[in-house]
């Protein structure tokens, strides 16, 4: 455990350490060019997906079930054709070279470990078909099991395996024959929640020690905060948003993706006053707020505003002095340990969340009770309707 | 919490009881008891019907197959002087043993039984049959006790009655159980001096043994190689032309098993249409027409059309349930689609194969009408032999044991299978 500790650090320090900063200037090794697919000529799964990943990165698709992302790795993988566009590996266009000669790792979803295969025949299929000699064969998948800390069970069948010792060799098949990229799909979405966030170290913790460029798909956005290097969030077939998990949660470019990473609350009005990067939303109830406009431009537009519920504030005293304040009444006080968490009726809206901290001073609200609330203006964001 | 812990924690000393007193045991068997006469009283009606259609026909021919009353019945004086006389002295059998065998005969014509067991001795030995046909009308008119001695007079009435050969057999087959229909089945026979083969000319079980196993082997080796890309296609084409292909698959099954043998009689003929095709394109002389009917072509080749589904539905249900991430799987790995398919979709697949072969083989081996019909006598199965010693020769002895040795052959088979391959491999749906 005490390893697993130093490591995570590690690597933590290593991603501050400007990983994320270098990356974008590198060549790109995964290239996506005006990618579009269609499975059944009428309509796009896909549309104009265009993404470029440097080498070692570690870049998550996420997004609601259909919105294509298994679809963008079956293309990367080769398993389905690109219907338009094309699509580089370190450059070249891969659009003609089949699935075996790509040489991308991939772990399933459902680990697809080959059942009449013991856990280190498995292994050893992907060097035996690269005519890789016996002893050397041997001692790489030796190498693979020891690194998923799965040495003693090399013996066995993958039916005699639990979910997250089949998930770790999946992992290992995919690793064993050293491929620079590797592909996975919701690998942890069968595991239960311990499990799963350990297996999300192991994957991150690997996949930067090997350097290994991942493209890792989920549904669980959690995941794709704490694993990722970039996250693009796909809805509709697009890439709504590319960006480091820290940037989507605090400045989400869109309204879909405010409302799909992390809790947010919504208020919708017009924009009356722009100036800069501060503007005035009139609510749809003649209330007052301020805004950071992202998606709008001038005065009149209708805007989704987005706030954060850890961002809202209700000690007046922290807020600017002409800063504009909501009233709302307090419909529920939900105690959760280490948070409390109200529930509002702002502006209309009843499901309006605010959170604080579980510290020493921390305000007590009743339900019932009639508060003001405001925000920094950077905080909430401006957003298309 | 307590209380309840303490009610339902066993006593240490005497039995568990349940709520009414009762020890726990019973009340439990009682209530299964109830269960399991309610889920019989369900299935009783199968459960007599295949008692009454299957296991009483299966144990009766067992029975039959060693079952050998009649020479004893019909000749029970005679057995009994029999029993000190040497076979192997070469000298006949005394006055005493003719003396009772006259007794017996008079009883037995009068009865009408002789015949009955000329024809049993006459599968041991050929001519019995007549002799006790033709000697049964002179020994009616002998008296039992005024006409002694009988040696001379029966000697006289037929020439069979002197030789020694002829005491022999019955001698030797007089047993209430014989394994003689058995030795029979394997071309054998019982003589005084124990099993023996039978002369060259006479057999012939044994070759249809072989030819019987030799071609359910061919059979269900073609099968597999017709299914295996059949049931492929089955299971990974979309479903709308799946289904058409499985309507496809299981038409010949509303289809009279009798007419699909006559096509192929139709088909096969030498002047049926494929000669006619081959002719026709030059391919084949008119004056050479291939001989592909009435031989072991002809049963080969529509055998293995009609057990074709029989192989490709097992298969299938196999096949359906290997997802394709397993061949994606292989090829991210590396795989080419034929290492692929070889390494992984193969061996998940063979259990289907086994399964398959299991059911066309045993299938095979009991075939009777496709043989009949098409096989002229080259062609012929060991069920065709079993059929004629029902119908024609009404040797249900030997009949019996065929079919014995037959079911025997089936269950070793099963057995072999079960030890090599796994019977829990084996999925049928
Ligand atoms: N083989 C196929 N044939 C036709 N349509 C397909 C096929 N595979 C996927 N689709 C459609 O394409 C869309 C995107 O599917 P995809 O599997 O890429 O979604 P996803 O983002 O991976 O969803 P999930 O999170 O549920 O896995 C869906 O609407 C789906 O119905
Ligand atoms: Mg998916």
């Amino acid at each position: 455990m005490d390893f697993n500790k130093t490591a995570q650090q590690k690597w933590l320090k290593r991603k501050q350490g400007g990983l994320v900063a270098k990356l974008s200037n590198d060549a790109a090794f995964v290239e996506f060019k005006r990618v579009q697919k269609s499975y059944d000529g009428e309509n796009l799964v896909v549309k104009d997906l265009n993404l470029s990943m440097p080498k070692g990165e570690f870049l998550t698709m996420l997004g609601p079930s259909g919105s294509g992302k298994t679809t963008c790795l079956m293309m990367l993988a080769g398993f389905e054709t690109a219907t338009h566009g094309d699509i580089l590996l370190d450059g070249q266009s891969i659009n003609n070279i089949p699935p075996h000669k790509r040489g991308i790792g991939m772990v399933f979803q459902n680990y697809a470990l080959f059942p009449h295969m013991t856990v280190a025949e498995n292994l050893a299929f992907p060097l035996e078909v690269r005519k890789i000699g016996k002893s050397e064969r041997e001692k790489k998948v030796m190498r693979a099991l020891d690194m998923v800390q799965m040495g003693e069970f090399g013996g066995r069948r993958p039916a005699q395996l639990s979910g997250g010792q089949q998930q770790r060799i999946a992992l290992a098949r995919a690793l064993v024959f050293e491929p620079e990229l590797v592909l996975m799909d919701e690998p942890l979405g069968a595991l239960d929640k311990q499990l799963r966030e350990h297996m999300q170290f192991e994957i991150t913790r690997l996949a930067h020690e090997l350097g290994i460029t991942t493209v890792y798909v989920t549904h669980d956005q959690t995941e794709a905060l704490t694993m990722s290097d970039r996250v693009a969030v796909f809805d509709d077939g697009r890439i709504q948003q590319l960006a480091p998990p820290d940037e989507l949660y605090e400045a989400p470019g869109n309204s879909f993706v405010a409302q799909f990473i992390g809790e947010n609350n919504t208020l919708e009005g017009v924009v009356t006053k722009i100036s800069g990067n501060h503007c005035v939303v009139t609510l749809d109830n003649g209330e007052e707020i301020d805004a950071m406009p992202v998606n709008v431009t001038h005065a009149g537009e209708r805007t989704k505003v987005s706030i954060r519920p850890e961002r809202v504030e209700f000690n007046k005293e922290r807020l600017h002095e002409d800063a504009h304040t909501l009233k709302a009444e307090v419909k529920e006080f939900i105690y959760m340990g280490d948070i409390f968490r109200f529930r509002l009726s702002v502006a209309g809206n009843d499901d309006f969340i605010v959170k604080t901290r579980n510290a020493p001073d921390a305000v007590k609200l009743k339900p019932g009770e009639i508060i003001n609330i405001g925000w920094l203006a950077e905080d909430c964001r401006a957003l298309d309707a | 919490m307590s209380d309840a812990t303490q009610q339902d924690a066993p006593q240490s000393n005497g039995p568990v009881l349940a709520a009414d007193g009762t020890p726990l045991k019973q009340s439990l068997a009682r209530s299964l008891r109830r269960q399991k006469l309610r889920a019989l009283i369900l299935i009783a009606p199968l459960l007599l019907f295949v008692i009454l259609s299957f296991l009483v026909p299966i144990a009766s021919m067992l029975f039959r197959s060693v079952e050998n009353g009649i020479v004893e019945e019909t000749l029970p004086e005679t057995v009994a002087e029999l029993a000190s006389w040497d076979a192997t002295s070469g000298e006949l059998p005394p006055e005493e043993v003719y003396a009772a065998f006259v007794r017996d005969m008079v009883v037995a014509v009068d009865e009408k039984t002789h015949t009955r067991l000329g024809s049993r001795l006459n599968y041991e030995e050929t001519g019995m049959s007549s002799m006790f046909r033709r000697s049964g009308r002179a020994i009616k008119k002998l008296d039992p006790v005024e006409d002694a001695p009988f040696k001379e007079k029966l000697i006289d009435i037929h020439d069979g009655w002197g030789e020694v050969k002829t005491w022999a057999t019955i001698q030797t087959h007089s047993g209430k159980y014989t394994d003689g229909y058995f030795l029979n089945a394997v071309d054998m026979q019982r003589t005084a001096e124990g099993p023996e083969m039978q002369p060259e000319n006479k057999r012939i079980l044994l070759t249809l043994f072989g030819r019987t196993l030799k071609m359910s082997l061919i059979i269900t080796g073609f099968c597999i190689l017709l299914s295996y890309p059949v049931a492929w296609l089955l299971a990974n084409l979309p479903m709308r032309i799946s289904n058409l292909l499985m309507i496809l698959v299981l038409l010949p099954f509303w289809t009279s098993l009798l007419v699909r043998t006559s096509a192929w009689k139709v088909m096969l003929q030498q002047q049926g249409v494929i000669n006619d095709t081959l002719v026709w394109l030059g391919l084949v002389a008119d004056d050479a027409r291939l001989v592909i009917i009435n031989n072991q072509i002809g049963t080969i080749v529509a055998m293995t059309h009609i057990l074709l589904p029989f192989m490709i539905l097992p298969m299938y249900s196999v096949m359906q349930t290997i997802q394709p991430t397993y061949l994606r799987a292989a090829k991210s790995l590396g795989a080419t689609n034929w290492t692929a398919f070889w390494r992984v979709y193969f061996p998940q697949s063979i259990p289907g194969i086994g399964a398959g072969s299991i059911l066309v083989f045993i299938l095979a081996i009991g075939y009777y009408i496709t043989p009949e019909i098409v096989g002229g006598t080259k062609g012929v199965f060991i069920s065709n032999r079993i059929a004629y010693h029902i119908s024609s020769s009404l040797n249900w002895g030997l009949a019996a044991a065929l079919g014995t040795i037959l079911l025997a052959v089936v269950l070793i088979l099963y057995w072999a299978y079960d030890k090599i391959v796994g019977i829990d491999n084996v999925k049928l749906g």
